[in-house]
């Protein structure tokens, strides 16, 4: 499962979707709006996403991630518009026989989701200023080849 | 021949679109799409460092050459998930 929804992440959805007889872990992330970035209290979240990139882009994190551990149980699914503070804004699951390779490709997930899929934050303040929150160093590391 | 174009996030706001089509010449490239609009926001040229472009929901370059009714991109830097 890999999902650009606007509906809340309760993390069930993606649980389910990498259950199998042969795991013996299942690692679960949740990424949820805090209340503040660098000290400065932030209101709300706003995110957009580029829908069906997104979700081709989180599949071939999958493909990634099969070559690299071997596991094939891997869901993702990211909220757009307004997240309020404390909800949850993507989930991750990686299912696998052990859970060292879990944790390992379940935080390899999120570094690649931070580079390779297109869905942007936006940042509303409690005094009301707004701002697209800009990537981390490593974005401009490992941004895709240009010519 | 027609393609469609999209802008998200900053992009989105500074073109005050989310998408147009656009009418190209038949030898057209990503190129062709980002000269024309810096014709109309010439500060956008500033970001194109940063920025990627798609085409069909795949990265591409300048030099990607463009096809009837491909759907194409502009991808401001991502920040998904949460700084976690």
């Amino acid at each position: 499962m890999f999902k650009i929804t606007s509906d809340v992440i309760t993390g069930e959805e993606v649980r389910e979707a990498v259950e199998a007889p042969d795991a013996g872990a299942v690692v679960l992330f949740f990424g949820t709006v805090r209340n503040n970035t660098d000290g400065r209290a932030v209101s709300f979240l706003e995110y957009e996403a580029y829908p069906p990139m997104a979700e081709k882009k989180m599949a071939e994190i999958s493909e990634e991630i099969a070559k690299k551990w071997g596991i094939d149980r891997v869901a993702m699914i990211h909220r757009v518009g307004k997240l309020e503070i404390g909800e949850v804004s993507v989930a991750v699951a990686v299912a696998s026989p052990h859970r060292k390779d879990g944790f390992e490709a379940c935080q390899y997930a999120m570094n690649r989701l931070k580079q390779i899929v297109p869905i942007w934050k936006r940042e509303v303040w409690a005094d009301g200023e707004t701002e697209w929150v800009k990537p981390d160093a490593v974005f401009f590391e490992e941004l895709p080849e240009k010519k | 021949m027609k393609v469609t174009v999209k802008y998200f996030a900053v992009c989105h706001e500074m073109l005050n679109r989310s998408e147009e089509e656009m009418e190209l010449p038949e030898d057209a490239t990503v190129r062709t799409i980002l000269k024309r609009l810096e014709e109309e926001w010439p500060e956008i040229a500033e970001f194109y460092e940063v920025m990627q472009m798609s085409v069909n929901w795949e990265y591409a370059t300048e030099d990607t050459e463009l096809s009837e009714g491909d759907e194409v991109a502009l991808i401001p830097p991502v920040t998904g998930g949460t700084d976690v």
